[in-house]
């Protein structure tokens, strides 16, 4: 394997500028839809008092559990001292703290009062796993900012095992935290699983492995730098093991669940149910965001072929977002069990399956937070040497020779 | 407004004579003798800090429910939500505050049917005081949960953990409203148990309205009509099996 040469992308182009405002354009109108939720309060959105997480969670739940998972290939780099991962390390870094910037700006603008972050900042309750979280996330920034200057700067080098392994920790603490925001509510059926913080961390492999071999892909045809099949293809198969992982935990979710018979009927609402959470459940999370994935990094014809590795990573994060949205909402649309085995009725909606529309608004801010991680990282890639030169095949994969 | 004052020195007065020992009882039965003999003996004198010795509860005979919303009306008008207020007019109706709602319970099989009120459970061990990040969610000495309005940052966690589905969400601006019981946008409420009554020496709204089903008091005093009636008739909670112990006991729910 040759010297790598990392430099900053000329970032000069109509192209760039292009994206650049267009994202921008995307974070503004971000910022106006969340301007008019607090202007109105929540009741210009979807939400209710019987859905009290929507849209917005959702993007910001899946950006969080992506981010820690974009970490993922500098982890293999310099944790699991793969080398053929080494030249990525840097770019997972950055994207890490991308995505988990755009996620946290949509999970605190949906606060009912987002102008008192700094009591979010400043009063803790301990027992509350959201607590835990908030300095999970700020601790993530750190870590990694850490991280990527022991990659970035050569005389600081030979700390970067010492500072991935704390990131890699941070990171699974982080999702961790995650998926136990779920996993610890012990009201509702659809949560209250240990399950989730193992099956959020294997979503986080899966999603912010997809993101970035979309991002590799972006980044190295649109400033016309060579990337080799081979460091593709590996990561490609990594996201096949991922996705088919994810789809192992969603089942042994559902077959434990099935042994309990106070659960059947969450099971059945979820798998069975004549509700659009079953539908998405089956037809864009297993089929399309999993199985259809899976084939295609998996067959010979398309697992070699760029476009069709492009579409796979495009359905692996279309069905991961429904597969955190079938959990969210879905998971609060099961009604409350006040009287189990009993059928209840009130004013309040109790034993009616909880509704849930999207507001446009809702929509703008999520989209907003996507916008923000990509233009973190677009501008970022402009001003600091995050990507190489080449990541062709003869500079880059360490069999490269030996395969000759 | 002075005559409220009055009131408030005389309960001040009777819970002082209570504690203090037998003199001064006789001096407060002396200044009010009807109150002193219905009232019980649990309260403490208003310039002393909550505490742990009472722990406030309400008994809900469901024999007696009859879907007549008495109490549900009357915790609007005391605490200014609902028909008790001229907000929430833009929320829509999945989007208003319920703090007591009237629940119908069914047994599918027999067709047995209960009508009940729901409300904050008041838990020993609050799921929503557990996940609350900030502590906005908090249980007080006494066993009531409340928000404090001032740190709520509007997450809606608690409303996620709570499983009786006692929190509700301001969606929208408020200006009608009591001032003994703040409510604000973008913040989570619920039923508060009047302490705004509790504390001076009054039973809840909800059981004034309905003295028929509903009984009022401490369930650490043995003393109490809400001991004395568990020790004789028992009663069930809701979600027992949570063993989170809420402080609204059920008779009646044999399904």
């Amino acid at each position: 394997m040759k010297k790598v040469y990392f430099s900053e992308i000329s970032g000069n182009s109509l192209g760039y500028l292009a994206l650049v405002a267009g994202l921008g354009l995307l974070v503004l109108l971000g910022l106006a839809a969340f301007w008019y939720m607090e202007y109105n309060g929540h009741w210009v959105t979807g939400m209710n008092d019987q859905v009290v997480w929507g849209i917005p969670h959702v993007f910001a739940v899946f950006l969080i559990v992506a981010a820690s998972g974009a970490l993922n290939v500098a982890s293999i780099s310099s944790v699991f001292s793969k080398t053929a991962y080494k030249p990525l390390a840097r770019l997972s870094g950055l994207l890490a703290l991308a995505l988990l910037a755009g996620g946290l700006m949509v999970l605190v603008l949906d606060l009912g009062r987002p102008d008192r972050l700094i009591i979010a900042m400043t009063k803790y309750n301990f027992k509350s796993i959201f607590a835990w979280n908030i300095y999970l996330y700020t601790g993530f920034f750190v870590v990694v900012i850490v991280y990527l200057w022991m990659m970035m700067e050569r005389k600081m080098n030979k700390y970067t095992h010492a500072a991935g392994t704390a990131a890699f920790i941070w990171r699974l603490t982080l999702t961790t935290g995650t998926g136990s925001i779920f996993g610890f509510i012990v009201a509702r059926q659809f949560y209250d699983s240990a399950i989730y913080a193992p099956m959020f961390i294997i979503m986080s492999f899966s999603f912010g492995l997809a993101i970035f071999i979309l991002m590799l892909m972006a980044i190295y045809g649109g400033t016309g730098r060579p990337l080799g099949d081979a460091i593709l293809f590996r990561l490609k198969n990594l996201l096949g093991v991922f996705v088919a992982a994810v789809l192992f935990m969603v089942i042994i979710f559902f077959l434990t669940a099935l042994y309990a018979t106070e659960h059947h009927d969450v099971v059945r609402f979820i798998l069975s149910g004549d509700n659009i959470y079953t539908k998405l459940f089956w037809v864009v999370q297993v089929i399309l965001g999993s199985l259809v994935p899976i084939a295609i990094f998996y067959n010979p014809v398309t697992g070699t072929s760029r476009a069709w590795i492009a579409i796979g990573s495009i359905l692996v994060i279309l069905g991961g977002f429904v597969q955190i949205f079938v959990i969210i909402v879905g998971g609060q649309a099961f009604p409350l069990v006040l009287f189990p085995g009993m059928e209840v009725s009130s004013s309040f909606y109790d034993g009616v399956v909880g509704s849930y529309t999207p507001s446009l608004p809702e929509f703008l801010l999520g989209i907003g937070g996507v916008a923000v991680a990509l233009i973190i990282v677009t501008l970022a890639l402009k001003v600091l040497q995050f990507t190489p030169n080449s990541l062709a095949d003869e500079d880059v994969d360490p069999h490269y020779v030996k395969a000759k | 407004m002075s005559n409220k004052a009055s009131n408030k020195e005389l309960v001040n007065q009777k819970r002082r004579a209570i504690l203090g020992g037998t003199a001064a009882a006789i001096t407060g039965a002396a200044i009010a003798p009807g109150v002193f003999l219905t009232e019980t003996a649990q309260a403490r004198p208003l310039d002393e800090p909550v505490n742990g010795k009472i722990r406030w509860g309400i008994l809900v005979n469901t024999n007696n429910c009859n879907d007549c919303n008495d109490c549900v009306i009357a915790c609007q008008e005391e605490n200014g939500w609902g028909i008790g207020s001229t907000d929430e007019q833009k929320s829509r109706p999945d989007q208003k505050a319920q703090w007591i709602r009237t629940v119908k319970v069914t047994n599918k099989k027999t067709g047995y049917t209960k009508t009940l009120p729901m409300f904050c459970q008041h838990c020993e061990n609050p799921p929503c005081v557990d996940v609350c990040p900030t502590g906005a969610s908090f249980k007080r000495a006494d066993g009531i949960v409340l928000v404090d309005k001032h740190i709520c940052i509007g997450c809606r966690y608690c409303m996620m953990a709570c499983p009786y589905k006692a929190r509700s969400f301001i969606h929208e601006k408020l200006t009608d409203q009591r001032s003994y019981a703040p409510r604000g946008i973008g913040t989570v409420e619920g039923c508060t148990l009047c302490i705004q009554r509790v504390d001076n020496g009054e039973d809840p709204a909800c059981v004034v309205a309905c003295s028929n089903s509903l009984i009022f008091g401490d369930l650490n005093d043995p003393d109490s009509e809400i001991s004395k009636e568990l020790a004789r008739n028992g009663g069930t909670q809701i979600r027992a099996d949570l063993r989170l112990n809420p402080g609204i006991i059920y008779q009646g729910l044999n399904f």
